[in-house]
């Protein structure tokens, strides 16, 4: 298999489960085996593209799909921060697929067959948005993703969900028609290309006004990155069931918001022309008052999913953060991020999912002492606490570190209260969930005992959960490679610390 | 392979004449078929079916001769132009040709059923007739080159065209009124339009179109007459296309016309008279000059500007499904106007790409909520509930072709705003990028309030129990996804589509072409 081969296969593998899995839609255990096996399928491909990738820089293997409208291309090509993403959500969309199935069978949700085409329908997306090799392609894809992740949010079908729903499209919709099209737009005419290509395309001595406002553009444009005041889409987003929460809203859909912030500052812009602009000044405090402005609000959420969303915001202005900062260690400290988040995210939306599906609880001040009835659950949410809070060993605490040093590198050293503040505000809304848990005796002991009765029904959802907690601990020996991996985003001239 | 050597040569020499007699031809003898119920309406459908693919054929080979070896010239009775009628094909109109005669093919198909259901039978062979006519008319007014020949082509298909809208009567009374309506604002724009032509041999001498722009740049271009001439041909003009705030006609009539007949003439009709204000303003007049070139500038520009916005608006307050599709098309056609007002290559590029594109989406839409219509007598946007269990194919082909009418990425109508959006940024209109930006969210507004209806919602009950799935028949899913697979295709690969529109650009900004082609007769 050429590496271009395997490259297209990456969209194919998804785009063919979606085609086949109508069919099985009678046989619910072909339906859910098509999705693992595309999921293994998928997972060997990118293992093997990543390896590629990752042995040279010449490697970047490129393939071009179409030309329309004149002088728009249509192709991918892959490079090292493309890899990363494509492995986070094709990895995660294996285990994601196991609690899925636990979850839908456990809950008995209805139409599980469009459920797991949309699901396959917006990984293709995804990897379309990994493999995009100019802001066209990208953008096409990002739509895609948008319109498949629609019918999974309104899942549910009744009033709340039609109104999120309705919420959800809007706000992505008008953002990426309103603001990140009129960009891009701007950005082929201005700069003459689209491509992205290291060191960014804008030629020398480029108007730091324009540059400025593109960024403004791209910034809030980019809707699905959820940088304040464009969020609201993703509480709204809530109304989906679990497993779509914790694929799309912790994983997918966001890291593709968040994944396109990065690739426009290091791949169109370049991070030295991004930082001279007074515009990424002003983003870089609008994604500090995120941070802490989100981390409150969870705070005084007491639905979990609620406040899981919340923390989300808060996680993802880190990378916007970074990406603004536009220093080395801030931009490496951002797609670290995009990895250990993913992993520390999916693990709490998986253990909101489990305790929903076993014990059919959604308020944090409801979970006292359950912790003793599903302790693999909840172990699994602490841990996924840490990594998200940014302690050692979890892998969660690398891209904070990175981030800090970012910040004293740039020489915004106000901005650093921002992070520690946050950190505080991480320990106070997440740790006292597991404690509840473990600590606080049950106030229904009853209830719970029956729920401990009925928990071997339930084996898929509370596996899952319990895997991404191990990968989010493993995570953190793995900085190194990692780090080594992603060097070659940065321009030569800014690889000295690496 | 190559298509081309498959057309036998006789198209280049007669294929212009016969596009267009064929179907008047056809008219006539479909109109002296038996009316008997029994077999009256389908001889008639069939002699439409096999006119419209004969037209179709002849039209792509003669766009496949005119690619390859440029265009085609026919002198009407064998008298050489200027002094006869001359017809002409060139990069300009042949893909327009293509369009009609290939949106008539698939609205036939769905004629089928869809007239069966809406004209009494004992009116379906005139029905049939006045169609050809329209048709005819159509097809005639888009390859003639000789200006008074356009208005009587433009008065044959008008004319047609209010008896087959005022034939939606069986079906809803608001139809005779729609039609009167029509043929009020239809015969004013069709007098300012013969008045301009009128001003304009006044000033010439001459009624080919070749030859008026010879005389033109030669002289006169600051002469009163010509510009009167211009004013009174871009009114008359911007009446038949639906030119916001000359387009209060269409919605009734697209509203209350036969379905069938709405699809093409939501497809076609606007289209062609698009065509001319082209023809006209570029390649009979010169934008160059100052007068013309202002009032394409400031005029098309600042009208289309204001058509998409208000037609946008209206469109998310309609009621009636058609209307909302209706006031759609006419800020739909504000887009094209805005790409013509820019006056660039690029520009006029992307307006005319936004034509063809336009043209797939809104037939396909129309198709469907015909069939809406055909099965449950739906006409209002709250009676859409549960359509996506009760019709769930001709729902999919419906949302295919509303998200395309959007710009949602992969569809043609992503193509065809995005080479505007393109055009716009590179001769600096950054405020129509924002208008177009603006239209474009108040599209997913009225697009999307018709798709939640529909799959958001259950469907109706009779009594107690809930309405079954009852999907449209099979020759009206086949055109709706004819329509809908193209708008996909196109949408992805619009290699095809940009290269005809960028041939019809750049011949347009070429500038008038003056040489009158020598010829004698066949």
């Amino acid at each position: 298999m050429t590496p271009e081969l395997a490259m297209v296969a990456l969209l194919i593998i998804p785009a063919l489960a979606a085609l086949l899995i109508p069919f099985a839609g009678k046989y619910p255990n072909v339906r859910e085996g098509i999705t693992v096996t595309a999921g293994l399928a998928l997972l060997a491909t990118v293992i093997y593209l990543l390896i590629f990738v990752g042995q040279s820089e010449a490697n970047r293997p490129e393939y071009f799909l179409t030309k329309f409208a004149g002088s728009f291309e249509l192709k991918l090509k892959l490079e090292p921060l493309g890899m990363i993403f494509a492995a986070v959500a094709s990895s995660l969309w294996l285990v994601n697929t196991v609690f899925t199935i636990g979850y839908m069978r456990g809950n008995n949700e209805k139409n599980q067959t469009r459920f797991y085409t949309c699901v396959a329908i917006a990984i293709s997306a995804v990897m379309g948005i990994a493999s995009a090799g100019n802001l066209i392609t990208l953008f096409v894809f990002y739509e895609i993703l948008t319109i498949s992740t629609f019918p999974l949010v309104t899942h549910k079908g009744d009033a709340a969900a039609k109104k999120g729903g309705r919420i959800y499209l809007l706000i992505l919709m008008a953002t990426s028609l309103g603001l990140l099209l009129p960009a891009i737009i701007g950005t082929h005419v201005l700069a003459g290309t689209t491509d992205f290509q290291v060191g960014g395309v804008f030629p020398p001595g480029f108007s730091l006004t324009a540059a400025g406002i593109l960024l403004f553009l791209f910034a809030f444009g980019i809707g699905k990155a959820a940088l304040m005041p464009v969020h609201p889409w993703l509480p709204n987003a809530m109304v989906a069931p679990t497993p779509v929460s914790a694929l799309l809203h912790a994983v997918a859909v966001v890291k593709a918001g968040v994944f396109t912030m990065l690739k426009v500052v290091i791949y169109i812009f370049g991070p030295e022309l991004a930082g001279q602009t007074h515009a990424s000044t002003i983003l870089c405090w609008i994604a500090a008052i995120s941070i802490v402005l989100a981390s409150v609000i969870a705070l005084r959420k007491d639905n979990l999913k609620a406040r899981l969303a919340y923390s989300t915001i808060s996680q993802l202005a880190y990378i916007t953060f970074g990406a603004m900062l536009a220093a080395p260690a801030a931009l490496m400290g951002g797609a670290l991020q995009i990895v250990m988040h993913a992993w520390g995210k999916i693990t709490l939306f998986m253990c909101a999912g489990a305790i929903y599906t076993a014990a059919h609880r959604t308020n944090i001040s409801a979970l006292n002492g359950l912790g003793r009835t599903m302790p693999w659950v909840f172990g699994a949410f602490l841990i996924g606490s840490l990594s998200i809070i940014g302690l050692p060993p979890m892998g969660g605490a690398w891209p904070k570190y990175f981030l800090m040093i970012g910040t004293l590198e740039s020489g915004k050293q106000v901005l650093l209260a921002a992070l520690l503040i946050s950190s505080i505000l991480n320990v106070a809304y997440l740790v006292p969930v597991a404690i509840r848990g473990f600590l606080l005796p049950p106030d229904d002991a009853k209830a719970d005992a029956k729920i401990a009765g009925h928990l071997k029904d339930y084996r898929f959802v509370r596996f899952a959960p319990v895997i991404a907690a191990i990968g989010a601990f493993i995570l953190f020996f793995a900085v190194g490679p990692l780090v080594d991996y992603l060097a070659p985003i940065l321009p030569v001239t800014m690889r000295g610390g690496f | 392979m190559d298509l081309l050597s498959y057309t036998p040569a006789w198209i280049s020499t007669h294929g212009p004449a016969l596009l267009v007699v064929l179907p008047l031809m056809m008219a006539v003898l479909t109109a002296i078929l038996p009316s008997r119920a029994a077999i009256g309406g389908k001889l008639a459908w069939l002699a439409v079916l096999a006119t419209s693919g004969i037209c179709l054929a002849v039209a792509v080979s003669m766009l496949l001769q005119v690619m390859a070896h440029g265009p085609i010239d026919y002198a009407m009775g064998g008298w050489a132009p200027p002094f006869g009628i001359a017809y002409r094909v060139d990069a300009l109109n042949a893909p327009i040709l293509v369009l009609i005669s290939a949106v008539a093919v698939l609205c036939t198909l769905y004629a089928l059923p869809s007239v069966d259901a809406e004209v009494e039978p004992k009116k379906r062979a005139a029905f049939y007739a006045a169609f050809l006519v329209s048709f005819a008319g159509l097809l005639g007014m888009v390859i003639t080159a000789d200006a008074f020949n356009v208005f009587v082509f433009l008065e044959v298909s008008s004319i047609s065209t209010y008896v087959l809208v005022a034939m939606g009567a069986s079906r809803d009374r608001r139809a005779l009124t729609s039609s009167f309506n029509y043929l009020v604002m239809g015969s004013i724009g069709a007098t300012f339009f013969v008045i301009g032509i009128g001003f304009l041999y006044m000033q010439t001498g001459t009624l080919n179109m070749m030859d008026m722009a010879r005389i033109l740049q030669d002289g006169g271009v600051d002469s009163k007459v010509t510009k009167l001439a211009f004013a009174f041909i871009l009114v008359g003009l911007g009446l038949k296309l639906a030119m916001f705030p000359l387009h209060t006609w269409l919605p009734g009539a697209y509203s209350y016309a036969p379905s069938f007949f709405t699809a093409f003439m939501a497809a076609t009709a606007t289209k062609a008279a698009l065509y001319l204000m082209l023809r006209f303003s570029f390649m009979v007049f010169d934008p160059s000059w100052a007068f013309i070139g202002k009032a394409v500038m400031i005029l098309v520009a600042a009208l289309g500007l204001l058509g998409m916005m208000a037609a946008s608006l209206q469109a998310m307050f309609q009621n009636d499904l058609r209307r909302v599709l209706a006031f759609s098309s006419i800020a739909q056609v504000s887009y094209m106007l805005l790409g013509i007002g820019m006056a660039t290559t690029l520009g006029l590029s992307a307006g005319y790409l936004h034509m063809l594109n336009h043209a797939i989406i809104k037939g396909g839409l129309f198709i469907a909520a015909g069939a809406f219509w055909y099965r449950f007598g739906i006409t209002q946007v709250c009676d859409m509930r549960g359509l996506g269990k009760t019709m769930p194919w001709t729902m999919a082909g419906f949302t295919v072709l509303g998200i395309s009418l959007i710009g949602v990425p992969g569809t043609v109508g992503f193509v065809s705003k995005l080479a505007l959006v393109q055009a716009a940024a590179l001769h600096g209109w950054w405020w129509a990028i924002g208008a177009i930006v603006l239209t474009s969210i108040m599209a997913i507004i009225y697009v999307g309030r018709l798709i939640e209806q529909a799959y958001f919602q259950d469907p109706p009950k009779k009594g107690a129990v809930t309405v079954s799935k009852n999907e449209a028949p099979l020759m009206m899913l086949i055109p709706l996804w004819i329509f809908a697979i193209s708008a996909i295709v196109f949408g992805i690969n619009a290699e095809w589509t940009t290269s005809l529109a960028a041939a019809a650009a750049e011949l347009l900004s070429g500038g008038p072409d003056t040489i009158v082609p020598h010829m004698g007769g066949h």
